[in-house]
């Protein structure tokens, strides 16, 4: 005979695992949360000292720090328009055509994401240093919008390919021109999955460490600011840009859920 | 990342457009060539270039002054080996451990998420991608304080006398989790589990409920159903999701570069101080090389085994 405990345990052992896995995920998260009020006693923000706002209230009180993000964010810009474009052109024509050298291609696209980043990050260094490149902003960005692109593919391809073509027969045979059904149906369509590239490639682009410190030179991301302030002593108010993304990047996901909810409700 | 995994679950369209008439049949079939252009050029002149430019690095020699010539060495290769094997061995004893926490931490979240979190779903979701946006370099520091020597979690573990079992076990040492194996493959396990997560929860939300209740309905156990109909059903995404896990966590140097010691150094480490400090520039393509080539052999045997090859 089983207890009602122990039947409620086995019905819902998974959904408790999965809770604790999700506390395993977001747990750094609270640890920056909490140490961007701490106000520490050196240089590191390792112990609780005692609260303050003092980060929160001036979160550029670091030299170079709000320089560095700035940087990354325009990179992260860039970046994701380059990749967006060059990824949904290239997803285009792997999902609508067959021609010589699809396969070829599809697996042009998977080798990025196959590659670790260090592998990537070197060999694109090593080319730029012997051509002479001077490393910089635009290495950078050259790197981000190559890395990027794949994912842009995937995404974007995923979603076309899973379009029903029927929609685009109708809008022709409404008398729609190629261009008319284009930008009214099948752009339309897609865009979800080219939101999800572009949201993608700006995460990836805005966060890269690894490839960016072999192509950046004295150029510093947000990142590499990071890195470089973590043997020294991070600065509290690292954990406030930390804690500031995150709720930016939930605020618009809980907005566009939003948006997207009502549209759909409009719709039906 | 979610669709790096998932063609979704509506009908697989045939992807031509309707017959084009006649006259256009000629640009139709140059249109994918002009829409590819760009994108393959790119990734042909800053992703495959680079790559066959440092298979010529790695059998260079020479020195920064005087410029590097290709001179065949190969014994790079073999010094690199002879050297940096420990190194190779940890990356991918490290990175195959944390694959294998990450998969048995990531099904039951995944579960959850595509079978019982119903209105909550979305918010789980929205959970498990989120701490993305933080720096990764930002979230790894915030192992440093959780793990810290005095922090709660190491005393909490002391106490409960889990650390001297980790210790007999080698991977702890004395009464500290920071800087030994636990600590890297931790953070490695923490960094990469998003990406053992999407893939799995999109291949387990394709999966028809009623497969589910048909299951239930033979007499089937619950967990009979999870080994015959769920499980064998959520392979892509486990294939998926391990590799998408393995191969960065195989080649990252941040992990062990901030929570562990100069005794955990993983591959990636040597290969960024080689190319960024001593910039020995043939060592650190071949290392590069020997890396890329043992990740293109596991995986390619991974597949293989797995019996899945639509991956992209």
């Amino acid at each position: 005979m089983q207890t009602r405990p122990m039947r409620w345990l086995r019905k819902n052992v998974v959904v408790l695992a999965g809770v604790l896995a999700l506390g395993y995920l977001i747990l750094p998260n609270l640890v920056v949360l909490a140490f961007s009020f701490n106000k520490p006693k050196g240089r590191f923000n390792y112990t609780w000292n005692h609260f303050s706002t003092d980060a929160w209230q001036h979160p550029c009180g670091v030299a170079d720090m709000c320089g560095s993000l700035t940087l990354s964010l325009r990179l992260a810009v860039y970046a994701t328009i380059g990749a967006t474009v060059l990824g949904t052109m290239t997803a285009f024509a792997l999902a609508r055509y067959r021609f010589r050298g699809r396969a070829a291609t599809n697996m042009l696209i998977f080798l990025p994401m196959a590659m670790p980043e260090v592998v990537m990050g070197a060999s694109l260094g090593t080319l730029f240093l012997n051509m002479r490149i001077r490393f910089g902003f635009w290495t950078i960005l050259i790197a981000h919008t190559m890395f990027c692109l794949s994912f842009v593919v995937v995404a974007v391809k995923a979603r076309v390919m899973s379009m029903d073509p029927r929609l685009e027969q109708a809008a022709q045979d409404l008398y729609a021109t190629p261009a008319q059904t284009f930008l009214r149906i099948t752009l339309p369509l897609a865009a979800p999955g080219i939101a999800a590239g572009a949201l993608l490639s700006f995460a990836l682009s805005f966060d890269d460490y690894i490839i960016t410190s072999f192509n950046a030179g004295n150029t510093v991301t947000f990142p590499m600011f990071v890195w470089g302030s973590a043997q020294r002593g991070t600065p509290v108010q690292v954990n406030v840009i930390g804690t500031a993304m995150f709720v930016v990047a939930v605020l618009l996901v809980v907005a566009g859920q939003l948006v997207g909810g009502r549209r759909r409700g409009a719709r039906t | 990342m979610t669709a790096a995994t998932a063609p979704p679950p509506t009908s697989p369209a045939p992807a031509t457009v309707p017959a084009a008439p006649r006259r256009a049949a000629g640009r139709r079939r140059l249109t994918p060539y002009l829409l590819l252009l760009a994108g393959v050029a790119w990734l042909l002149v800053f992703f495959v270039a680079p790559m066959v430019y440092q298979a010529s690095t790695s059998v260079q020699t020479g020195s920064l002054d005087e410029g590097f010539k290709v001179t065949w060495h190969v014994a790079t290769y073999w010094d690199a080996l002879r050297e940096y094997w420990p190194h190779f061995l940890r990356s991918l004893l490290y990175s195959g451990i944390a694959t294998a926490a990450c998969l048995a931490i990531g099904y039951p979240l995944a579960y959850t998420i595509a079978f019982r979190a119903g209105r909550w779903r979305n918010v789980v979701l929205v959970l498990v991608i989120a701490p993305f946006f933080t720096s990764f370099l930002i979230r790894t520091l915030a192992w440093e304080t959780i793990l810290a020597d005095q922090g709660p979690v190491v005393s909490f573990l002391n106490t409960v006398h889990v650390l001297d079992v980790t210790s007999w076990l080698h991977i702890t040492q004395g009464d500290r989790v920071l800087a030994t194996p636990l600590a890297v493959v931790c953070g490695l396990t923490y960094n990469f589990l998003p990406f053992m997560i999407l893939p799995l929860y999109t291949s387990l939300e394709r999966i028809d409920g009623r497969l589910h209740e048909a299951s239930g309905d033979l007499y089937a156990t619950p967990f009979t159903t999870f080994r015959k109909v769920t499980f064998p059903l959520s392979l892509p995404g486990v294939v998926a999701g391990t590799l998408l896990t393995f191969i960065p966590a195989s080649g990252d140097y941040i992990n062990a570069e901030l929570l562990g010691s100069t005794n955990q150094k993983m591959i990636g480490n040597v290969i960024q101080s080689q190319f960024l400090r001593v910039l020995d520039y043939p060592t650190a393509a071949a290392l590069s090389f020997i890396l890329m080539a043992a990740i293109l052999a596991i995986v390619t045997v991974y597949i293989r085994r797995a019996g899945t090859e639509e991956l992209v």
